[in-house]
């Protein structure tokens, strides 16, 4: 589309496309360092990690204020209302997938004073599942691709079956021996994280698809994660390759 | 490219309108020329009974002009002339034995510059009454005394009702023009432009009444100010060159519209 005939709106508009990409950035890096540090047991990443995600606070309050000085002061209407509108949601779920970051640095202080336990070996591969989501998300927002956008969408079934498959390996392996409860236990909540991570990634799919068309992503989307309604019977808790 | 509204399916899902609400004007391949040329293109739209249709567009594309063939104002220039049909409640307008009189107190005008006459403010009104009704002067009372309530203006001129009607506020001689149109109880108001000359209260005041009118009368309201239209309308019609480009409510007009060129004029990147 050709530009405003008012171009400080535009200069306007394309500050607050950087801020947003800016801010995505960030918490691709905080969630990479997240997982390192739990990969590496690594309790000086892990600081770093936890303390690097004032930034993204920082980001998401300047976002906050550039979309309501936005709409006060330029009126947008039809798909500069969209864009503008949906910045603030697409903030949001940054802000959210940083938190989790910051809380997974924070776990893998805990797991890495404990025995490794077997389950910690699924953590990489999701984490690089999400990592992916995470890129292309952005990619997509970036490049305004509504199509790359669903299929971000999509792949979070993917992400689920990981989830899945790790809750039913990690409870087993507690069932095994009382002494990787703990261990465990954390891991649980960071895989968790990650999972929630994936689906705030998926959040931000939607809004990209609602900037371009005007309309919500309508198909069900394959909710994967049955964790929820999983049962391991402790007599079939054999240890299962 | 002119479009049928029926046939874009305009959802009429809102509370005030349903798919039983008729069509108080029905606009049919309506062209316009000024001598030579053609300044309206066939156009056909739909004016839906009791709403309010707001008419934007970039100067020249022919929304004045569209709005003074609806009571054929253009009749008073020589040159300019009709063609297509406008059916008001199924009677067709444009038809040579329409009563051009009995139209415009049918289909009754606001004008961007008021126009009050150079009279008392009751006569402003009684004026018109006094062309159609032989009314006694108790009920010529009542008559002036519920336009002007009607128009929210009689609180502040019922003290000085024989006060010329030249001596108001801008903002208070459009409301006399609006007393003076319900006077004489049309169906339809047409508004070109009315706020354009006044402050923003006058214009908030305006706004407001057209709110309250549209439970009455059909409105058609010309405006170049978008969020105006944005704001009192519930469909909207956008024109370029003579030519209707998209017609639909309103929301959709602003938020998701689905002609470029809409899109376009909505978010100022016209020109």
């Amino acid at each position: 589309m050709v530009d405003h005939t008012v171009k400080s709106y535009d200069d306007e508009l394309k500050n607050l496309h950087e801020d947003i990409l800016r801010m995505g950035g960030i918490a691709e890096a905080q969630f990479a360092s997240a997982i390192q540090a739990v990969t590496k047991r690594d309790p000086d990443i892990a600081a770093l990690t936890v303390k690097g995600d004032v930034k993204l606070d920082e980001l998401n309050n300047i976002i906050d204020q550039r979309v309501v000085r936005m709409l006060a002061l330029r009126q947008p209407m039809a798909s500069d209302l969209r864009e503008i509108i949906s910045s603030l949601k697409i903030a949001a779920d940054v802000e959210r997938m940083g938190d989790y970051a910051a809380n997974i640095a924070k776990r893998s202080i805990a797991i890495a004073e404990m025995r490794p336990v077997k389950p910690l070996a699924s953590i990489p591969r999701m984490g690089r599942l999400v990592q992916h989501l995470i890129k292309d998300v952005l990619d997509a927002y970036n490049e305004r691709n509504a199509e790359k956008a669903k299929q971000v969408w999509l792949r979070d079934e993917e992400v689920d079956d990981a989830y899945n498959a790790l809750f039913r390996e990690t409870l087993t392996y507690m069932m095994e021996d009382p002494r990787n409860i703990t261990p465990c236990t954390h891991l649980l909540f960071v895989a968790k994280n990650i999972e929630r991570i994936g689906d705030h990634a998926t959040n931000i799919a939607e809004t990209i698809y609602f900037i371009v068309h005007g309309q919500t992503l309508n198909e069900s989307r394959p909710k994967g994660d049955s964790s929820s309604f999983l049962v391991v019977n402790p007599d079939d808790a054999a240890p299962k390759a | 490219m002119s479009m049928m509204a029926n046939n874009l399916g305009v959802a009429a899902s809102a509370a005030r309108t349903n798919e039983d609400t008729p069509e108080k004007i029905s606009v049919r391949d309506l062209s316009f020329f000024y001598g030579e040329s053609k300044a309206l293109k066939n156009i056909s739209l739909p004016l839906y009974e009791r709403t309010v249709t707001a008419f934007i567009g970039p100067s020249g594309c022919g929304k004045s002009t569209l709005l003074r063939c609806l009571n054929r104002m253009y009749e008073l220039y020589p040159k300019q002339r009709a063609e297509g049909e406008v059916l008001l409640d199924n009677v067709n307008i444009l038809d040579a034995k329409q009563d051009l009189n009995l139209l415009r107190a049918k289909v009754g005008m606001v004008f961007q510059k008021p126009t009050p006459f150079p009279m008392t403010i009751y006569d402003n009104i009684a004026f018109g009454v006094k062309l159609y009704e032989n009314l006694p002067r108790a009920e010529m009372n009542e008559r002036v005394e519920s336009s002007l309530r009607r128009a929210a203006l009689w609180d502040e001129v019922k003290d000085k009702l024989n006060a010329s009607g030249l001596g108001l506020s801008g903002g208070q001689q459009q409301r006399l023009c609006i007393a003076r149109t319900i006077a004489v109880r049309p169906e339809v108001i047409l508004f070109d432009e009315p706020c354009s000359a006044l402050d923003p209260i006058s214009t908030s005041k305006i706004e407001e009444l057209i709110d309250e009118l549209k439970d009455q009368y059909t409105i058609a309201i010309v405006t170049h100010n978008m969020q105006q239209a944005a704001r009192v309308s519930e469909f909207t019609a956008f024109m370029y060159l003579g030519e209707l480009i998209e017609f639909d409510r309103t929301e959709k007009i602003f938020t998701t519209p689905s002609v470029k060129k809409t899109e376009e004029y909505v978010t100022g990147r016209f020109g």
